[in-house]
């Protein structure tokens, strides 16, 4: 029988010096497609990497004060969502939708839209909204929650995100 | 499960050093546990590691950062200070639980 040694300790990473970095685009409004982006993005700070939310076209419904709890999922197109697709386009249909994935989510402890972004950005997490889209849509940083950090164009958004790694959602 | 010395006592960890019986957890044991990954507990770092250690207790499951901030009162800001870079996985560490399940 060998002594015990002394157990390891687990690497949290406090000693890499280049800190990892995500880019997350976010490029639809819909509700199922916000949550990719919110769930990845938030377990990235987690993890201790820099992060970077990036609202573009659709996406900046879910960074819009007036549109961003009002989120909407529809069966509608999406075959996954095992709806006969003439059905899936009656009245009503994406309103029923919608509340049951709200509920579902919120069943699991899953944080609503708005909550969400609060609990990025209490970890550490930057939001940037794009400037084509809010010229395009006549929006301005009033409009939008509050902790988005600034309107920024194409080029501000690569430079800042030199070496991140990019996910396109 | 290998066992170990953590602060002279012998416990079972897993591979990464995370204990793998929480039983085998006591607070001399967070001490050392926090010692060595460069962390003093101070009252709020404590009000954090028992909350997660009763709510294991209650719910089997180690409690996500957003249930810990929930529970305790400490936003979340405040626990990337507390336990810089990885909070939710320096907490489970100390507390002696498993790593949290959850996505969020």
């Amino acid at each position: 029988m060998t002594e015990p040694k002394p157990a390891p300790v687990p690497d949290f990473g406090d000693d890499s010096e280049a800190g990892r970095k995500l880019a997350i685009i976010c490029s639809k409004g819909s509700l199922d497609m916000a949550y990719p982006a919110l769930v990845l993005g938030n377990a990235a700070l987690g993890e201790g990497v820099e992060v970077h939310l990036f609202f573009t076209f659709w996406g900046f419904d879910i960074i819009t004060k007036k549109r961003m709890h009002n989120l909407k999922f529809t069966p509608v197109g999406n075959t996954a969502a095992h709806v006969p697709q003439p059905v899936a386009a009656l009245p009503g249909i994406t309103a029923v939708a919608t509340s049951m994935m709200k509920k579902q989510i919120a069943d699991i402890g899953v944080p609503a839209v708005g909550e969400f972004l609060d609990q990025i950005v209490a970890s550490g997490g930057h939001l940037w909204a794009c400037r084509m889209s809010a010229d395009m849509m006549k929006l301005r940083m009033e409009d939008l929650y509050d902790a988005v950090e600034g309107i920024i164009n194409a080029s501000d958004f690569i430079e800042m995100t030199a070496g991140a790694q990019l996910l396109f959602i | 499960m290998p066992v170990a010395t953590i602060n002279g006592s012998e416990v079972q960890v897993d591979d990464e050093g995370f204990l793998a019986n929480p039983d085998q957890w006591n607070e001399e044991l967070a001490e050392a546990l926090a010692s060595q990954i460069g962390i003093n507990l101070t009252a709020e770092h404590w009000k954090a590691v028992r909350f997660l250690r009763d709510d294991f207790k209650q719910t089997g499951e180690t409690p996500t950062i957003r249930r810990i901030s929930a529970g305790t009162g400490i936003d979340i800001k405040t626990l990337f200070v507390l336990f810089p870079k990885k909070p939710a996985k320096k907490m489970a560490y100390i507390a002696g639980l498993p790593k949290p399940r959850g996505c969020v």
